[in-house]
């Protein structure tokens, strides 16, 4: 006998609300043609928003016209057709716990308008008009409407995912048995658990349990793995290194904190330790400064990758109090020709992934209110598969209110965003070479960021640190509230109880919970007197806050699941147990990588165009007016500017909140990167990206005795001894430049193991690629200096020296060729120069002042025109005319000044030529109009 | 004694301690009130003589920009904004909040007129030129006699109105900015800014509050004059401190 009892029926409606005229559908309609499916005649999108809620009629065209749709610009229809004539229906929803802000802002406007919807959920639909096939269909759908990591696309109707349908957790742990495992078995367990530990990491995790005669929980063992991850724990950088010849090599971090520690800048307030460096900026503030990268989650979902990695690295400033006012974004894509059919299986294709990177960095940075000011983007073959997203923060605090340590008996308090199953186990995939199948597996592991939640995590934070609320703070990155109250328990210890985590919905089982790398949630050590408050704050600014545990002194670190402990671990093996690698390198031989192409240049006019026009060199205005620049008002110098507005600049320069009043100084942000000359020389090139960050920032007008340089290495898979044997140059090249312009190091990251499986099975890694950001301070804002030529009869002073120095070089690059010559390194003299140059630039006698980077002379040439728009003759001598013009070597400048001032450059540069009223570029054999620069320049080849 | 400035902030509100400094410069003492805190104490506007809604993505602009920075101010506030425009004191929506007051009808009525999409689809953020209109009735602007550079940094910025609209507009000396050379988003008559037909309520796109120092102007270095975005602010605070 079965009867079965039917439940209340679920009423869910749904609004299919289209605009009128969609901005979007144009690009959408010319990205379907890019794929090759050219059936397509129209895509129209509309947004689906669909309520779960018993609504008449009336009900609908209240919530219609006053809350999901604009009268003039939208028709609402709340009967989608599963088909249309002539063309197809595709709908995508969200999928289950994915971050889903529209949703939540659907409900609370609904509630302000009397409706308490049950929930929520959002989608698109897309009607394409045209006959298209299903494999059409299924690439259009794949390739360009849905990303399958975070939606669900199906043909005609789609059924949204409830949030409130999660199925509930069984709320338990599971005890994991690695004791009395024999090593095969042991890593049998790593590898079914994606746990991204070796044998050694293993076996001590073995051993400890074996001595507390137990086995780990799950929630132990992820804890573990995520704490002891490449990314978290830098277990590369802290290595034993020894070269293949048995000689051996201080640990990569080391040789960097050396440099640090050698230089011993008084004003370098916090390096390596925390969660951002820190310097003095003045007598009211220091400045914080920190750079990430998130390069796998771009990969697979681009938007939301991005996205989140500025959410991160904002975080990040926060965590050492920090206000964060200015971001930089430094980006490298594959070439965005690339014919589908080259595509890799299981790789988005290159101008998708930059068009969502871009949008992401756009979204989150103009949402929550920071500049975006300063940044790179870069083509090269070698980024199709890992393409590299860096995000930079700069963040300003009071003297004096940067707090570090945990009391005990203070709270751990958690503020922000709810946890889901966002980010789940996002560490350890960073740390992992991905393949075909990374986008399925590892789509967990990405989050969509809401910065409209951290902006409000922001304004809390500060409030609270102005009042001395907590003792201590730290963002929740990867790693979650592990990561976060791991850190901040270390050597105090803390007893959490997982019950009081605020979360988005059931069913997380306690593993989730506390590894969710879940966005826009920040930890604090908060004393019990001072709770309360906080919670005021949180409630003025309409922020999460729970109260979660406790510091308790014991140096254990506790976690409870209603009333009993999932993990129970000695925070000093937490932290210091995980066994150092000892790692055997190769010794680059820099002569077998020596080309030897002949480099022929027919006409060096045509080759400057060709250069200007580079997808890596061209201007970039397009995509800078998609970011706020101008929010905060403390841009001086902004990325572009001059006469037109459309000039380049080397470094942004930016008046910081709170600065003394008094005073003008200003920071200068520049950026070094070059991923053409670690192909031949690693330690070169890192010295060529020190230097050109340094030289950045003292071209528009920074102190070179007050510059803090950061670092960032993406690489290849590192456990080939060849490519740690390129890291290992390029963090001796870097810090040997570092010391030699006196520049210390205040912190650092790096990604390794950036490297794509291919569908033969053969890895391919990433060229070594390094950014540095260099942080200086501009004594005086007024006498900020930039690139456009201002006046005609100005002297156009060459400062530096050039060698012979084209390998890898952006000429090579347009010519197709690896040609001869040297690679660009430090130039012993720059140090002394650019303090020289300083020094005329302080006493105003700089009238416009360009680096000499990629493109060498002509390129810088031609640039200074471009923002300027005023014309160029310079003689470049009798030497080799396209050394002359297209050398890539460093430490040098173009500047101008007034006639009488020339002589004072004598020094350090010698005269070239004039600035002219017509409208030409003469330098050498070349001669091109401006306007035909600038057509270049915005990336026009003929 | 200073006019007192209230400037209203949602949630994704960003701009409210940008034209905090702008009037503070301007000689007001300025007070942001979170929707969270005005929901808690709805009076507390009545203490000021200037209403500011301040720019951002409030509510991350879901469902449309402004539309739920409205729906809740109307929610708490009732007919306080009107009360107070009654009692002659001004009010400022920059951005964001030009477009929630164009959300709450209180610019243009219920005649048909909105901030669409910019034409290009994308959000824009680049430097713009504004010339006061002379014969409007915008307190904030008819005094003014410079013109104004200042960036602007929005998606849905496109002042649209139909002939009736903007013929009426223009009869009651209700456009307060227009653009002059870019036009960063393709509104009507190259629309920047409009005011309410007492002129105390003005609505822009544009954020002369991020030009209130000279250093500020991207042409500075080249000898351009610069500061011109605090004049506005003046003008509002002066007038303020007279009623």
């Amino acid at each position: 006998m079965s009867r079965t009892v039917e439940s209340m029926p679920i009423a869910v409606v749904c609004a299919d609300v289209r605009p009128r005229t969609d901005p979007a559908a144009a690009g959408l309609l010319a990205a379907a043609h890019q794929l090759g499916i050219t059936m397509a005649t129209s895509v129209n999108r509309s947004r689906l928003i669909f309520l779960r809620c018993v609504l008449t009629d009336d009900d609908r065209s209240v919530l219609a016209r006053r809350l999901l749709a604009d009268e003039l610009c939208d028709d609402v229809s709340w009967d989608r057709t599963e088909a249309i004539q002539g063309g197809h229906v595709i709908e995508v929803v969200l999928r289950a716990g994915v971050t889903d802000p529209l949703a939540a802002a659907v409900r609370r406007g609904a509630l302000g308008l009397g409706y308490g919807l049950d929930d929520v959920a959002t989608g698109w639909r897309f009607e394409v008009g045209g006959n298209l096939d299903s494999d059409d269909i299924d690439r259009l759908t794949r390739r360009l409407l849905a990303n399958d990591v975070v939606e669900r696309a199906c043909v005609g109707l789609a059924e949204p995912q409830w949030t409130t349908d999660a199925v509930p957790a069984s709320g338990e742990c599971q005890t994991v048995a690695i004791v009395g495992l024999a090593p095969d078995e042991l890593m049998a367990v790593g590898r079914e658990r994606r746990l991204s530990l070796d044998p050694a990491e293993l076996t001590a995790i073995q051993k400890h349990f074996e001595a507390l005669e137990r086995d780990p929980t799950d929630v132990e063992l992820e804890a573990l793995a995520q704490t002891w991850s490449e990314h978290c724990n830098h277990k590369t950088f802290r290595a034993a290194l020894r070269w293949d010849d048995g000689q051996t090599v201080p640990s990569l971090l080391a040789q960097l904190r050396a440099v640090t520690d050698t230089l011993n800048k008084p004003w370098v307030h916090s390096a390596f330790v925390d969660n951002a460096g820190i310097v003095a900026f003045d007598d009211y503030i220091d400045v914080a400064i920190k750079a990430e990268t998130h390069n796998h989650p771009s990969a697979i979902e681009p938007f939301g990758g991005a996205n989140t990695g500025v959410g991160g690295v904002i975080r990040d400033v926060v965590g050492v109090s920090a206000q964060p006012i200015a971001l930089t974004d430094i980006l490298c894509f594959g070439p965005g020709d690339l014919p589908v059919d080259e595509l890799p299986a299981g790789v988005l294709h290159p101008t998708r992934i930059r068009d969502g990177v871009i949008a992401g960095v756009a979204d989150y940075g103009n949402k929550i209110g920071v500049p975006t000011v300063s940044g790179a983007i870069i083509h090269d073959p070698g980024f199709v598969a890992n393409p590299l997203v860096f995000c930079g923060a700069i963040g300003v605090l009071p003297v004096g209110s940067y707090r570090t340590g945990a009391n005990v008996g203070d709270r751990v308090v958690v503020i922000g965003g709810r946890t889901g199953r966002d980010g789940i186990r996002g560490a350890t995939f960073s740390s992992m070479a991905m393949d075909a199948t990374t986008g399925e597996v590892a789509g967990a592991s990405v989050q969509i960021g809401d910065p409209v939640v951290e902006q409000a995590v922001i304004e809390v934070v500060i409030a609270a640190r102005d009042a001395e609320l907590y003792t201590a703070i730290t963002d929740c990155g990867a790693g979650g509230l592990s990561s976060a109250v791991g850190e901040m328990a270390d050597g105090v210890g803390a007893r959490v109880e997982l019950d009081l985590v605020p979360l988005k919905y059931a069913g997380l089982e306690p593993w989730e919970v506390w590894l969710s790398e879940a966005q826009e949630r920040m930890v604090l050590a908060v004393p019990a007197a001072n709770v309360s408050e906080l919670e005021g704050l949180c409630q003025r600014f309409e922020v999460d806050i729970a109260d979660i545990g406790e510091f308790t002194g014991d140096g254990h670190l506790v976690v409870d699941k209603s009333g009993t402990s999932v993990l129970d671990l000695d925070t000093a093996f937490l932290h210091g147990g995980c066994p150092r690698r000892t790692l055997v390198a190769t010794r680059p031989t820099p002569a077998a990588a020596v080309p030897t192409a002949a480099r022929v240049v027919d006409d060096s006019a045509t080759t400057l165009l060709a250069l200007l026009a580079h997808p890596s060199m061209r201007s970039n205005l397009d995509v800078v007016r998609g970011y706020d620049h101008e929010i905060l008002g403390g841009s001086v110098v902004r990325p572009y500017g001059g006469a037109a507005d459309d000039g380049p600049r080397d470094a942004a320069v930016v008046r910081p909140l709170g600065a003394d009043p008094s005073k003008s100084q200003a920071i200068a942000l520049g950026i070094g990167v070059n991923v053409r000359y670690g192909r031949f020389d690693c330690r070169r090139m890192a010295e060529a990206v020190v230097d050109e960050a340094i030289r950045n920032v003292v071209a528009v007008g920074a102190d070179p005795d007050r510059v803090a340089l950061l670092d960032n290495f993406s690489w290849g898979d590192v456990s080939d001894p060849a490519i740690l044997g390129q890291l290992i140059e390029a963090v001796g090249g870097c810090s040997a430049a570092a010391l030699a312009h006196g520049a210390p190091y205040v912190s650092g990251k790096d990604s390794l193991n950036n490297a794509f499986v291919d569908s033969n099975g053969v890895r391919q890694s990433i060229p070594p690629t390094l950014v540095i950001h260099a942080l200086g301070v501009v004594p005086d804002l007024m006498r900020s200096c930039t690139s456009d030529l201002k006046q005609v009869g100005d002297v156009v002073v060459f400062v530096g020296s050039t060698q012979d120095e084209l390998v890898g070089s952006h000429l090579d690059a347009v010519l197709g060729i690896d040609g001869p010559g040297g690679v660009p390194g430090l130039d012993p003299d720059a140090p002394h120069r650019y303090r020289s140059l300083h020094r005329l630039i302080s006493q105003g006698y700089v009238t416009a002042c360009h680096d000499l980077s990629e493109g060498g002379l002509a390129v810088a040439a031609a640039e200074m025109a471009i923002a300027g728009r005023l014309g160029l003759e310079l003689d470049v001598g009798k030497g080799d005319e396209v050394v002359e013009l297209f050398s890539e070597s460093t430490g040098r400048f173009l500047v101008t000044c007034r006639p009488d001032d020339a002589h004072r450059f004598a020094e350090i540069g010698r005269p070239l030529g004039v600035v002219t009223l017509e409208p030409l570029v003469r330098i050498g054999s070349v001669s091109v109009t401006i306007d035909a620069l600038v057509h270049a320049w915005a990336g026009h080849i003929s | 004694m200073k006019p007192a400035a209230a400037i209203l902030a949602a949630p994704g509100t960003n701009r409210h301690n940008d034209v905090a400094a702008a009037f503070q410069l301007a000689g007001a003492t300025t007070t942001v009130v979170h929707l969270a805190e005005l929901r808690a104490q709805p009076a507390i506007i009545g203490t000021a003589q200037i209403l500011v809604v301040a720019g951002g993505f409030s509510f991350a602009d879901a469902t449309g920009s402004g539309r739920l920075f409205a729906l809740e101010l109307a929610d708490i506030l009732g007919d306080g904004i009107n009360h107070h425009v009654a009692g002659g004191r001004p009010v400022i929506g920059i951005c964001n909040g030009f477009q929630a007051l164009m959300r709450l009808g209180i610019l243009v009525g219920d005649e048909p007129a909105n901030l669409a999409h910019n034409a290009s689809g994308q959000f824009v953020c680049r430097w713009v030129e504004l010339a006061p209109n002379p014969t409007s009735v915008c307190v904030w602007t008819r005094t003014l006699r410079e013109p104004i550079a200042c960036p602007v940094a929005h998606g849905e910025g496109r002042f649209l109105a139909n002939d009736v609209t903007l013929a009426s507009l223009r009869a009651n000396g209700q456009i307060a900015l227009a653009y002059t050379g870019v036009n960063p988003n393709g509104s009507v008559d190259n629309i920047a800014g409009i005011c309410d037909p007492t002129g105390l309520v003005l609505g822009l796109m544009p954020h002369p509050e991020n030009h209130i120092f000279p250093y500020q102007h991207p042409r500075f270095s080249r000898g351009e004059s610069g500061g011109t975005g605090l004049a506005l602010f003046e003008a509002g605070v002066n007038f303020a401190q007279d009623t």
